[in-house]
């Protein structure tokens, strides 16, 4: 059998799967659409969790971003699991508690002010519509690259499915949904990751291996990928090469970013319990580690596969022979494969037949290739999403775990377009319609209005999808900075501060908000429209050294300090609300705010 | 619901063990993590150091004993100040 019925039959039967579920678990009333009728088991709620949460960013970016400068991109480890342990500590147990169904009507009810619920229903919409778009493109190539078919025809038949098992399902099917897609995508991360360990240093154990003796050199894997790092003129994988200040930063961006994002945010809203919301948080935390823990050993290993391919042979001292690279008639096949898509390209600059891979930007090792004859580095891309994809491939693992790669990936993707879709929905239908502009709406009329809604924001996510900004690195910082900037020091003020009223959180937010809009368009373009930026991206323009993907600490910080001040100076929340701030921080009473 | 005085009390216990937790959150992310590493050179963990494992793996991993930790202790304090759900 080829490959590609293979990855038809497997990507195939993961879609009759999801849609199966979909239509065993239809929603039939408003709280089922909202929150599954609150009845998620908390495990099971984590793992749907930990697959929302998990986006074609983490499955397929994140090892790259990791293999490519080492040490440095461990943020993104630390940043986008700490986020749990505020989520837990911090908000998901008084959400639950508070028992309501979006995050703008925590805010709208909490701070008694439409205004609020409305800026709250702005920076959900701004954070999930930006953040749909890269799943959206994500899915597409993994199905152009998979299933051979073009760009377009992929992102379509994303599109279909979604709307099947989201419209369909509202938050009761995409659970169910999100479940499956986990052990999908998981067993896809896990499988080829085992065998390079494996192969590379004999450990079972991803996590252990990188950590372990390389079985060819003896020495451990990671001072085994320094050398020949630096040996072709590369920074160490394992040191540190920016500011320590802006890693503090962007790390903690990430984290609280992570904790304010309203898609992960409304999970644990279904649970029945609010112990159980705690309990959620945790068990969402293990389903997530269990791929982030294997990520930066497939980020170091394949870094190193791929450099001992290109340079086989060893010396007698245990360095890379430079004299005898990989000739280009002997490129392994799944360097062509990827050559066809353009996103790996090598170039025979100097002619010799031979493949030569080094830091030419290094200006002392350039000197060293150009005494050899070298006339520059001749992988000229890669592109680092590759990574992952073509793992399997480069351990010549069998074709079925290639196809499940591809089943994994889609899952990432899709899972997250759902969580997102569903969050923009309930914002649409019950915060704006329902609340604001049309009170008297029916239960049903509602339900058909989310429905009419996700359909909207599907149309519009596949639009923009095929018609990419081609900014989407910027724009997910934005969606991290907002949710950091805007939402979370809301929430968390709402819980935490009695005292806390109108006022005080709509000029947080809003000074948040702009804070964050304004250093961001500063450096990367008025809406990211190029040549509009007012000033150079670089460290010697940033104020204070902080780079604007990090700046969302600071946006939080800002949304802080205003709304303190601003709340000293007006007067304090009516007694009815901080009766309510009150019955939020105690757990009993919670089953009774599920029938309302 | 349970009297004005139990539950302040019981808001307290909880503010602490969240000063606790949120302490050790940061020690191992931001501190071990980060901010410490040069500290921790001196303590090699297979080809790299300390600080670099907190950063890849502990950081992770003393992340979900926090949260475990917490809803144990959680779970208790509500039965103890009679908040727990019924």
């Amino acid at each position: 059998m080829d490959q590609f019925t293979l990855n038809l039959i497997v990507v195939g039967a993961s879609f009759a799967l999801y849609v199966g579920i979909a239509i065993w678990a239809r929603a039939g009333s408003t709280s089922e659409f909202y929150a599954a009728n609150r009845g998620v088991n908390p495990i099971v709620n984590g793992a749907a969790t930990a697959a929302d949460w998990m986006s074609a960013a983490s499955f397929i970016s994140m090892a790259g971003l990791i293999a490519f400068v080492g040490y440095g991109n461990s943020s993104f480890l630390m940043g986008w699991t700490g986020g749990y342990v505020m989520l837990a500590l911090l908000l998901a147990p008084y959400l639950r508690k508070f028992g309501r169904y979006t995050v703008p009507e925590f805010i709208g009810d909490r701070f008694y002010s439409q205004t609020a619920r409305v800026v709250a229903v702005i920076c959900l919409l701004v954070i999930s519509i930006t953040y749909v778009i890269g799943q959206m493109t994500g899915a597409g190539v993994a199905f152009s690259r998979f299933l051979e078919v073009s760009n377009t025809t992929g992102l379509l038949i994303a599109s279909t499915v979604v709307f099947i098992y989201a419209v369909l399902g509202g938050m009761k099917g995409i659970t169910y949904t999100q479940l499956a897609q986990y052990c999908v995508l998981i067993v896809a991360y896990t499988i080829p990751a085992v065998f390079i360990s494996l192969q590379l240093t004999g450990q079972f154990l991803p996590q252990v291996g990188l950590f372990a003796t390389h079985a060819e050199s003896g020495l451990p894997l990671l001072a085994k990928l320094d050398q020949v790092l630096m040996e072709l003129g590369f920074q160490d994988y394992t040191g540190m090469h920016g500011s320590y200040f802006n890693m503090f930063l962007f790390t903690m961006s990430l984290m609280i970013g992570t904790a304010g994002l309203p898609h992960v945010i409304i999970r644990f809203f279904t649970v029945p319990k609010v112990a159980d919301a705690r309990k959620s948080a945790g068990w969402a935390l293990v389903f997530i580690a269990l791929l982030y823990t294997v990520a930066p050993a497939v980020g170091a290993m394949a870094r190193l596969n791929i450099i001992t391919t290109i340079y086989p042979v060893t010396t007698e001292t245990g360095a890379l022979d430079l004299d005898q690279p990989l000739a280009y008639a002997d490129q392994p096949t799944w360097m062509q494969n990827w050559e066809t898509t353009g996103l790996l390209k090598f170039e025979d600059k100097n002619g010799d037949g031979l493949i030569q891979y080094y830091n030419a930007a290094n200006p002392e090792f350039a000197a060293i290739a150009e005494a050899r004859g070298w006339e520059g580095n001749e992988m000229v891309t890669f592109n680092q999403d590759i990574l992952v994809l073509a793992n399997p491939e480069i351990a010549q693992l069998p074709g079925w775990v290639i196809a499940l790669i591809a089943a994994g990936g889609l899952a990432a993707a899709l899972s997250t377009a759902a969580g997102l879709l569903l969050a923009i929905s309930s914002a649409i239908s019950h915060d704006l319609l329902k609340s604001t502009l049309m009170p008297s709406i029916s239960e049903k009329g509602e339900l058909l209005a989310a429905r009419v809604a996700m359909a909207f924001a599907i149309a519009l996510a596949t639009w923009l999808g095929l018609n990419p900004p081609g900014f989407a690195a910027q724009v997910v910082a934005l969606a991290f900075g907002l949710a950091a900037a805007t939402l979370f020091p809301a929430i968390m003020m709402g819980i935490f501060s009695k005292r806390m009223n109108t006022e005080g959180a709509v000029a947080g937010m809003l000074a948040g908000l702009f804070a964050t809009v304004a250093y961001i368009f500063t450096y990367l373009g008025i809406f990211f429209v190029p040549g509009t930026a007012l000033l150079e991206n670089t460290p010697d323009n940033w104020i204070a050294g902080i780079s604007p993907l990090s700046f969302g600490t600071v946006g939080a910080l800002i949304n802080f300090i205003v709304a303190y001040a601003v709340m000293s100076m007006t007067k304090e929340p009516p007694e009815e609300i901080q009766e309510l701030v009150e019955s939020i921080r105690v757990p009993r009473g919670a089953a009774g705010a599920v029938d309302h | 619901m349970a009297d004005k005085s139990s539950a302040d009390a019981y808001w307290k216990a909880n503010l602490r063990i969240i000063y606790i937790c949120m302490s050790i959150w940061a020690l191992v992310s931001f501190g071990f993590g980060i901010v410490f590493r040069p500290f921790l050179q001196g303590i090699p963990v297979g080809g790299a150091d300390l600080g670099f494992w907190f950063a890849q793996q502990g950081s992770i991993l003393v992340f979900i004993a926090l949260i475990f930790f917490y809803t144990w202790y959680m779970n208790r304090l509500d039965r103890e100040h009679g908040v727990d759900e019924e």
